[in-house]
């Protein structure tokens, strides 16, 4: 699946987007967030606040509990600050 | 009912919005229109950068706009958003509601902004008058609660 970050999550993680194959066991957004967190210091320092740093599922926000199954674009972002 | 959703860099014009919003129309007895300006922050800011998620910015604020035609009757919407570099005194957001009496005007309107602010994937960041790039901007929890008194 792809993956796509932005804001200061992107700045933090240093990419825009990515291609991961998660392994076996990560179902859920908590469980990619936990994944994640073990690949690198500076996706550690990402989501160091986990419940700061939100998801959205093929363009659609989620909660942490969400299943991945068969999502092809999962982003991670700041809580939202346009208008 | 007919939206218009518009997520550009380019500055807009209200009164072409309005006047394209309404021609032809007999039905629309009120239009009420928000734009939201870039502040300089007590003078502080040069520019606001504001960062968007393409095509989901689209489909959040398409669902925010089928929220508000649920709720209220109305003729005719038109949300545009800015992203890039915007200056003080620049607009970045149009919230254009139409119907036939003022109330479910000014009710979508002011709903369809707090939605905005909350849930449509935007991000600004504030670049300062000496040339450096400050801060993202923090979510307000007031923003949120603004969001909330609409139930649901």
């Amino acid at each position: 699946m792809k993956l796509v970050y932005f804001a200061w999550v992107r700045e933090r993680i240093g990419r825009t987007d990515e291609q991961v194959d998660a392994p076996a066991g990560v179902e859920t957004v908590a469980d990619l967030v936990r994944w994640l967190k073990s690949r690198g210091e500076e996706y550690a320092y990402a989501f160091e606040n986990e419940g700061v740093v939100r998801a959205a599922i093929d363009h659609v926000h989620v909660k942490p509990e969400a299943r991945i199954a068969g999502a092809q674009e999962i982003a991670f972002f700041p809580p939202m600050t346009g208008g | 009912m007919a939206a218009t959703i518009r997520i550009q860099a380019e500055p807009f014009d209200v009164a072409a919005e309005t006047a394209d919003l309404t021609r032809g129309r007999a039905d629309i007895g009120a239009v009420v229109a928000f734009t939201g300006l870039c502040r300089d922050e007590g003078g502080r800011l040069a520019a606001l950068e504001l960062e968007h998620y393409p095509g989901m910015a689209e489909a959040e604020i398409a669902r925010i706009v089928a929220q508000a035609q649920d709720r209220w009757p109305l003729h005719g919407l038109t949300i545009i958003h800015r992203f890039g570099m915007i200056r003080p005194g620049e607009e970045i957001v149009l919230v254009l509601a139409a119907s036939a009496h003022r109330q479910a005007a000014f009710e979508a309107a002011s709903f369809l902004m707090d939605y905005l602010k909350a849930h449509a994937p935007f991000w600004k960041r504030e670049h300062l008058k000496d040339g450096t790039a400050g801060a993202w901007v923090e979510a307000k929890e007031s923003d949120d609660q603004a969001m909330e008194r609409w139930g649901r």
